[in-house]
């Protein structure tokens, strides 16, 4: 049956082709329906904890993603007419900026003062042009004075200052949006530093942020994502020294992730962060399954075999293993959809279905491919399958040194892996070639960091919040958190509340407390509500009711587990000293950090148990409990030993890392599949004994697995030289764990598989006893 | 007839047609301009004015809150009418009062009494824009409509509810205002407000203001007794009720003074 399938492909190759790229293009042509989704919210489940919390404090309060002008100007004194002027034209124009719903800066800070009886409420800045030298020093004064200001829009010596633009996306088209605002804010830049030549201006903020992550992946996608691909076909060619070859390995790579990303599109799929890394997954896994039929297609006419006879020659003795590796890989990622992170379980999908694509194109589609295609190879009796002979001969008579050696080497490598911490820092994604990092850094440096964490405090009744006992546990907290190393600014109701206490008593400083009856804070602050223009209102601090205020603290950058540690920290403090009081902690960089680890986790944990899956299955399939037992080597200890060596030179898994094992798992199994079915192949079929066995697992697929290595760890290395860590450190673990992989198919699992069948082959003759199912495999 | 002649007969009914229009027609601005000549004209002359509001805050998490106050009102010739509010609810804030003289041009004058710290404090803000009383209505929301505040453009009649309305764009003259411009409905029947989009200073839709229950008093004065404020922008929205309205009820300056803000309880 199978025979007569290859047979049909060789001689009527045109149907063939015909049939299978019409099939192709029908399902490619779904993936016009693929929308890509950048809203971290399809992290989550509708009835997640978190995104009930976060989503909660978004309506009550108003929103709180920004963008962050940080202003140097030119002689390092912000305090002078000329750059005064420069920052209230620019806080003006920050108005204009899309989906803007609020801006904070220095000049518009409404500064509140008492004038016999009046209040008086106005800009600290309304006529820079004007200022005299006193008034000028009485600002200054004022601002480097001001717990609101300083270090958070005014640096400790007024040498940098920043303009705060709360942006409200309406999320409708988040794709278009983010860049919609980073493309004018990056405008109004340009425009400032030419009316204020020697000026400095760096952009911060949430929205930065957001815009470097889509940049970084789009600039990656242009240039370093095609570069691997054309790396990855350059070395096929140079290697196999074919270009029908090449050509139709290209081909079969190109329709396999078209055809499964178009079915995703035709289900209704759509793309996010972890699915779009499907494309490159089933380029691993095409690869593989096309050079392991090129290889041997090649052995068979190196030895003088006619190309017909020779690909169907080549089918035979790939067909099991190449169905068995894509079906395991196929199980393997369907196992993802057990994950609690949803966008894996469309991950794992769109991947199970680019392996069986790929597994299908490669033994009919490539198969037939090659037999249109002009293919010559020189007969030769002595091809690269030599240097896989010696290396065997090598592997055998090291055995008893390579087993224990190598396996030290491994356990101890494997033994770094706690080394590791998974954390994520959003900050550090990003290297210092691009602006947001500097930015950033620059912020971190002279003001404050970009971690925001916003904190309900709810009263629990309405107009709760002026209760003396309340704003006392309000001000607590806020003290608190000034007291913390993370913390660089907290903005709490609380000082405004002591500043109109001191401007409602004539300005003494000796009123500068909190209010002593609920009477007084409620009328102080319906007096100062009453006196602010629009969009600089208490709106984002008090809810409608005025049963809960918010606070919004300020941290230096932070990892995702510092925030949540501290997370914890401040809620354990509250709850031991103001216990009679709920706190609501969120904010999205906290909402990324919980996000990050989730899913990093639930990756890792996910594909571990693939790999553990596997090998049960190939148990199954090879009809042997003891090499399915065997298999579990080589298919997990190639990412234990891969993480061992990044806990030495890293230990920062975050959630590009995460990846790896899912990004690998198709080339480790690959590996195991193909020696292990070669050597029990020699076993069961020729009764060869161990040695003779690896011996002919080295000769048959030897060189494919190291073809297939070669040209991966290539393409990954492309990768690795990204300037956005997330693309860049996943391919550089992705090549070593290939790398390693190999290295423990070729000198661990053969002097494993001699120690043990040797010692079995023993017991064997002297007790007749095996614990197989069946000792013939039914080819 | 021949072709020559019908075509001569066209052109002389297009120049004609085109030569009445241009003499009736006014431009847009002039246009929008007559139709709020004709609100405030059929506005003027009320006097004074009592009236209880209740405010219905709400956010997007389906939080409420309610807020209940007394408005006086006198009106002004030439100028803003001056207002006196006094807050009933919420409790903490009760006795607290609040007195107005609004100004068509630049800002206005504001007092508030406390009745905490039994002081009356001037307010000098530049708060026209700012919310009033955490609610979604602004300062220049509630103060009265005077000619001058704004430019006009007419653009055009639309149905609305039912009702036929001019549809109006008024860009305020005053720089501190919140807004670039409001697209208002006017009806053509009693010229009343109907709805208003508030577009803010990057010129998105920021709020739509409602009108509704419009009720007639002696002298042919109209009041809406409840305007519902939407943002569209935060999901906050206000509603305001208004009970007990009442004229000529006798007020003169004297209850619009300092003094008159601490008599209020």
């Amino acid at each position: 049956m199978r025979d007569k399938i290859f047979n049909f492909t060789i001689r009527h190759p045109l149907w063939v082709i015909l049939a299978l790229v019409t099939f192709a293009m029908l399902a490619a042509a779904g993936a016009q329906k693929l929308v890509f989704k950048s809203d971290y919210r399809v992290f989550f489940d509708e009835n997640n904890p978190e995104l009930i919390a976060y989503d909660a404090m978004q309506k009550i309060y108003n929103r709180s993603d920004n963008v962050t002008f940080v202003i140097v100007p030119k002689d390092g004194n912000v305090f002078t007419r000329e750059h005064l002027s420069a920052l209230k034209t620019l806080t003006e124009k920050s108005w204009q900026v899309p989906y803007s719903t609020r801006v904070d800066s220095l000049t518009n800070f409404q500064y509140t003062y008492a004038e016999q009886d009046d209040l008086i409420v106005e800009d600290l800045v309304m006529d820079p042009l004007s200022l005299t030298p006193g008034q000028l020093a009485s600002i200054r004064q004022i601002a480097l004075n001001d717990p609101q200001l300083v270090d958070k829009t005014v640096s400790g010596q007024g040498h940098v200052s920043t303009i705060e633009v709360a942006v409200k996306l309406p999320g409708i088209d988040p794709a278009a949006e983010v860049p919609e605002v980073a493309a004018f804010v990056n405008n109004m830049r340009d425009e400032f530093l030419t009316q204020n030549p020697g000026a400095q201006v760096h952009l911060s903020g949430m929205v930065m942020l957001n815009n470097a992550f889509t940049e970084a992946s789009m600039k990656d996608g242009a240039t370093l994502v095609p570069l691997m691909f054309a790396t990855v076909i350059l070395i096929i060619g140079f290697l196999l020294r074919t270009i029908s070859g090449t050509v139709s390995t290209v081909l079969i790579i190109f329709l396999s992730i078209g055809s499964a990303m178009g079915l995703a599109g035709w289900m209704g799929l759509y793309l996010t962060g972890a699915s779009a890394s499907a494309p490159t997954i089933i380029l691993t896994l095409a690869v593989a399954d096309c050079i392991h039929i090129l290889a041997s297609m090649f052995y068979e006419m190196r030895r003088g075999v006619e190309k017909k006879p020779a690909i169907i020659k080549s089918l035979q003795v790939n067909f099991k293993p190449v169905l068995l590796t894509s079906i395991t890989t196929a199980i393997g990622f369907l196992s993802m959809n057990f994950s609690e992170v949803k966008p894996y379980h469309d991950l794992g999908n769109i991947v199970a279905m680019g392996a069986i694509l790929a597994f299908i194109f490669s033994v009919t589609l490539f198969p037939a491919l090659l037999a249109v295609l002009p293919v010559k190879v020189k007969v030769e009796p002595q091809g690269s399958s030599n240097m896989m002979s010696k290396l065997a001969d090598f592997v055998i008579k090291k055995r008893r040194l390579l087993l224990p050696s190598v396996s030290v080497v491994v356990i101890a490598l494997a033994l770094f892996i706690p080394k590791n911490e998974i954390n994520d820092d959003f900050v550090k994604y990003f290297d210092e070639t691009v602006p947001f990092r500097t930015a950033t850094d620059f912020m971190q440096e002279n003001l404050s960091g970009m971690t925001l964490l916003e904190l309900s405090v709810k009263s629990g009744s309405p107009e709760g919040i002026n209760k003396p006992e309340f704003i006392k546990a309000v001000s607590d907290l806020s003290d608190w958190l000034r007291q913390q190393p993370e913390t660089d600014h907290v903005n709490t109701i609380t000082d405004t509340l002591k500043r109109l206490n001191k401007n409602m008593h004539g300005d003494d400083p000796a009123w500068y407390k909190l209010p002593d009856s609920p009477e007084m804070a409620a009328q102080y602050l319906l007096l100062y509500e009453m006196s602010l223009p629009y969009g600089l209102d208490l709106n984002s601090q008090l809810n409608v009711d005025k049963s809960s205020t918010k606070l919004i603290a300020t941290f230096k950058n932070l990892t995702s587990q510092e925030q949540i540690d501290l997370a914890k920290r401040i809620e354990a403090w509250f709850a031991q000293h103001s216990p009679q009081y709920q706190l609501d902690l969120a904010s999205p960089s906290f909402m990324f950090a919980n996000i990050g680890q989730k899913s990093i986790v639930s990756m890792l944990i996910g594909t571990l148990a693939a790999l553990i899956l596997i090998s049960f299955i190939l148990a199954f399939a090879l009809k042997s409990w003891r090499y399915g037992l065997i298999s579990l080597l080589p298919n997990i200890m190639p990412a234990a030993v891969a993480f061992g060596v990044w806990g030495l030179i890293d230990g920062q898994i975050g959630m590009s890392l995460s990846m790896v094992i899912g990004m690998t798992l198709g080339i480790v199994v690959d590996d195991t599949v193909h020696f292990l079915s070669k050597y029990l192949h020699a076993r069961r079929e020729n009764n060869s004994d161990a040695k003779a066995a690896v011996h002919y697992a080295f000769g048959n697929v030897g060189s494919a697995l190291w073809i297939t290595t070669l040209v991966l760890v290539a393409g990954f290395s492309v990768l690795a030289q990204s300037s956005f860590k997330l693309n860049g450190e996943m391919g550089l673990l992705t090549a070593i764990t290939i790398l390693i992989a190999l290295i423990i198919d070729f000198l661990l699992l053969p002097p494993l598989l001699m120690a043990i069948d040797n010692k079995k082959s023993k017991q064997h003759n002297s007790k007749a006893a095996a614990n197989e199912f069946t000792p013939e495999p039914a080819a | 007839m021949t072709i020559n002649t019908s075509i001569k007969k066209a052109l002389a009914t297009i120049t004609f047609a085109m030569a009445s229009f241009s003499a009736l027609a006014l431009s847009p601005a002039q246009q929008g301009m007559e139709i709020f000549t004709e609100v405030k004209k059929r506005d003027i002359g009320w006097g004074d004015s009592k009236a209880d509001m209740q405010m219905i805050l709400s956010n997007e998490h389906g939080q409420k809150s309610v807020r209940e106050i007394k408005i006086k009102s006198l009106e002004q010739e030439n100028d803003g009418d001056k207002s006196l509010t006094v807050f009933d609810k919420p409790r903490d804030v009760k006795g607290t009062a609040f007195l107005s003289f609004s100004h068509t041009t630049g800002a206005d004058d504001q007092w508030l009494y406390m009745p905490a710290i039994k002081r009356v404090k001037r307010i000098s803000s530049r708060n026209k824009s700012g919310p009033f009383m955490g609610s979604e209505f602004a300062f220049e929301d509630f103060s009265s409509f005077e000619l001058a505040k704004y430019r006009y453009n007419f653009l055009g009649e639309e149905q609305l509810g039912g009702k036929d309305c001019f549809k109006v764009e008024q860009f305020p003259v005053d720089k501190n205002s919140g807004y670039t411009r409001r697209v208002v409905w006017v009806d053509k029947q009693e010229y009343l407000e109907q709805k208003i989009d508030f577009y803010d200073r990057k010129n998105s839709l920021l709020k739509t203001l409602t009108y509704s229950d419009y009720q007639k008093y002696p002298g042919n004065y109209w009041r809406a007794l409840s305007m519902n404020m939407v943002n569209h922008q935060n999901g906050k929205s206000t509603e305001l009720k208004w009970l007990n309205y009442s004229f000529n009820t006798g007020l003169t300056e004297k209850d619009f003074n300092r003094n008159a803000l601490k008599r209020t309880n």
